[in-house]
């Protein structure tokens, strides 16, 4: 069990008690770069990540993270430093400063605008109600939210899947950027183009369990035709 | 004039005063039968039940507050209202978890608060004449809003469960997260009495002073009382909300700091 920002998934089983929507998952997520989740509909990448931000936990078989079990972390601690991205991103009631302010409450005016740089966005948003952020907007709000814990890892549940393609593109610029800058990604995705823009690592998973894990290549390479469809080879 | 030849004497309206006051009644069935409005037998069953039930608690009560007895069967009878409203805050608020349990905290814990005061303070004497009334009084009214604030909490989990996991999923604790739902809920319960404290005096006159009006009370005296009841009101709805919804707040998360996904229970 390496350290390093690494996750690794020992003998998982989870979803519903006698209908586990994960079935048998062993799995190691490395520690850097972006990792990308794909599978079809349903094949249970959102509960995947739900256990690693636990979230949920898992009803058989242990996550370790950094070489410690999930579950003898302090569990604010550990969503601290793996912070998590939602498909639709919770916007609470508010500014887009008061917004930072759930994850930094003595958070000051300049490290707000910092942070909003950091994510692309302009310095005159910080005083606008959130909800009237645009989709691309409120998605990298809430990534900048999510930075201000200063996390090592962050989870992100198809981020883009409700943008437009230029917002997209802005969010995933700034998922490759924080890569680069050493924040391990776990990325949802079931889009194919982004798969191949985006995966340093892949993990193919369809109906509950792991179907494939590698590099982009290998995975290209591989014989199984969903694995290839998977990741768009074919 | 009227209420001499009817027999009333101070606080004591007597059978033909009773059966008089059942005119009333009549003439709402009148109403209901000339409008077809179809409850005539609900307004008579409702009448007649509310005449049973109260001549049988005022029966039982002059045992229970005499003041030769032993406080002990005011007890048990406090017991008995306490466990009553509970078992009706769960039979109406049925997919809290350990609704019952819940209950019996949150109105026990309202009942040595408010109770605690009133005698402790020695604003009334000690004795099952004013116990077992003001007991009443702090469960029965406290009813409704427990129920509300019971609801409210549960509909905040289901259907603000993106917000509140969202602010976990930053690292804020189970309490954190769901603060801002538990206030909510908390201020839904609570503004109605704090309205009804408002417009009391101007916009009605309160069911206590009335009574000890028509039962010869000094106006100012009775406003004395009125004015306790009605801070014995927002205490007790304060109270049993606050303890019921710290409970349901704790039944609702995981001591992961989880959200616990709920099934709801069919309705009976």
């Amino acid at each position: 069990m390496s350290a390093s920002n690494a996750f690794v998934l020992d003998h998982v089983e989870a979803g519903i008690p006698g209908d586990p929507i994960l079935r048998s998952i062993d799995v190691t997520i490395p520690g850097t770069g972006i990792t990308v989740l794909a599978g079809p509909s349903g094949a249970g990448k959102t509960t995947f990540l739900r256990l690693l931000n636990r979230l949920d936990d898992p009803l058989r078989g242990e996550i370790y993270w950094n070489g410690r079990a999930l579950s003898d972390w302090d569990p604010t601690e550990l969503r601290r430093r793996v912070a998590m991205v939602f498909q639709r991103p919770p916007l609470f009631p508010g500014s887009v400063c008061e917004n930072l302010q759930v994850a930094l409450p003595d958070i000051s005016n300049e490290r707000a605008l910092h942070v909003l740089e950091h994510v692309g966005l302009d310095a005159d948003l910080l005083d606008q109600e959130a909800t009237t952020l645009s989709g691309g907007e409120a998605q990298r709000m809430c990534v900048a939210r999510a930075l201000l814990t200063e996390p090592d890892v962050l989870l992100a549940d198809e981020p883009t899947a409700a943008l437009d393609s230029a917002a997209r593109q802005k969010v995933e610029e700034l998922g490759e950027s924080l890569a680069g800058s050493g924040v391990a990604i776990v990325w949802v995705s079931h889009d194919t183009d982004q798969l191949r823009r985006l995966a340093d690592h892949v993990i193919v998973l369809a109906d509950g369990m792991v179907r494939a894990t590698g590099t982009l290549a290998e995975l290209d390479a591989s014989e199984d035709a969903i694995v290839r469809q998977s990741v768009g080879a074919i | 004039m009227t209420a001499v030849l009817l027999g009333i004497e101070q606080g004591d309206i007597g059978l033909a005063g009773l059966a008089a006051s059942g005119i009333l009644v009549a003439v709402a069935v009148a109403i209901s039968l000339w409008r077809q409005l179809g409850l005539a037998r609900s307004l008579l069953w409702a009448s007649f039940r509310a005449l049973v039930q109260l001549l049988a608690v005022g029966w039982v009560l002059q045992f229970v507050v005499d003041p030769d007895d032993p406080l002990y069967w005011s007890a048990l009878w406090i017991i008995s209202m306490i466990v009553f409203a509970s078992w009706t805050t769960s039979r109406r608020a049925r997919d809290v978890p350990h609704v019952l349990a819940l209950s019996l905290v949150s109105y026990f814990a309202a009942a040595v608060v408010v109770l605690g005061v009133l005698f402790g303070f020695q604003i009334y004497d000690f004795e099952g004449r004013t116990l077992v009334p003001l007991a009443g009084m702090v469960i029965g009214n406290s009813l409704a809003a427990t129920v509300l604030v019971s609801r409210q909490l549960l509909i905040a989990a289901d259907e603000q469960r993106d917000l509140i996991e969202g602010r976990l999923a930053l690292g804020l604790s189970a309490s954190d997260a769901y603060k801002p739902h538990l206030r909510q809920a908390l201020r839904t319960a609570l503004v109605p009495q704090i309205e009804t404290t408002k417009a009391v005096g101007i916009v009605f006159l309160p069911g206590a002073m009335v009574g000890l009006i028509l039962a010869g009370v000094a106006p100012t005296d009775a406003v004395k009382v009125q004015i306790s009841v009605m801070y014995l009101v927002l205490g007790s709805v304060a109270t049993t909300t606050a303890v019921m919804s710290l409970g349901i707040s704790r039944e609702l998360f995981t001591p992961a700091q989880q959200l616990r996904r709920r099934t709801p229970k069919p309705d009976s």
